[in-house]
């Protein structure tokens, strides 16, 4: 599975994409938030505060509670800021 | 005729105008300019971000919407990225239809759709170097949401 990080998310990790294999209980972006958590203190800080975590399965936005299926790709960033 | 691009490359306005205004009675437009100051402090630029693939999609998805609604004979969205300069152009929405209520109409509709429904992240680059991701508004997503 390939995720990837925008904006803050992004400099907080410190890169903007990886390929991982999560476990197969993880079946919402949320609980891939949780796992990611896991992984060290960049992604602690990125992910500090759900209510500004918005994602995007297969590049279509998507609630965290959404499930992921057989998603290839999967995109955490912060409320959009476009126009 | 749907035209999406997503570049670094200003756009020329003129040029983007009259190629939708073939077969249309009337052409409206909105262009979107990186503004000199935030909340008082001097701007040096604005960055913008994007989800490659993503972008496109989405903004195509938006134009289709709102070409069946409003039964447009044309519709344009040129979005920039990259870091800009205050002063120059960010964003080009333009719609044509044969008459004037259904392309102002889906201008407006675009833009505000623009700032929800699109992955674009700006961050503020101020004169005294420092530099700060620019928060939503929640007066962005009642604009957005109030079009359903």
């Amino acid at each position: 599975m390939r995720v990837l990080y925008f904006a803050w998310l992004r400099e907080k990790i410190g890169l903007g994409e990886e390929v991982l294999a999560p476990p197969p209980d993880v079946t919402t972006p949320r609980a891939l938030i949780a796992w990611l958590r896991q992984r060290g203190s960049g992604y602690v800080a990125a992910f500090a505060s759900e209510d500004l975590i918005r994602a995007a399965v297969d590049q279509e936005f998507c609630s965290l509670d959404a499930p992921l299926g057989a998603a290839a790709e999967i995109a955490f960033f912060p409320p959009v800021t476009g126009g | 005729m749907r035209r999406v691009c997503v570049q670094e490359a200003d756009f020329d306005a003129t040029t983007e105008l009259g190629r939708l205004s073939a077969e249309a009675g009337g052409v409206s437009s909105f262009i979107g300019v990186v503004r000199g100051q935030a909340a008082g402090r001097q701007l040096a630029a604005l960055r913008l971000e994007h989800y490659p693939g993503m972008t496109e999609k989405a903004l195509t998805q938006l134009a289709d919407t709102a070409i069946t609604r409003w039964a447009l004979t044309g519709c344009t969205i040129i979005h920039r990225v990259g870091r800009l300069a205050p002063g120059q152009n960010i964003v080009l929405v333009a719609t044509a239809s044969q008459h004037r209520a259904a392309a102002l109409a889906a201008t407006a509709f675009l833009i505000d759709q623009l700032k929800t429904n699109a992955p674009f992240w700006k961050a503020e680059e101020f004169a005294d170097g420092t530099v700060e991701w620019v928060a939503a508004r929640e007066s962005d997503n009642t604009a957005a949401s109030g079009w359903s």
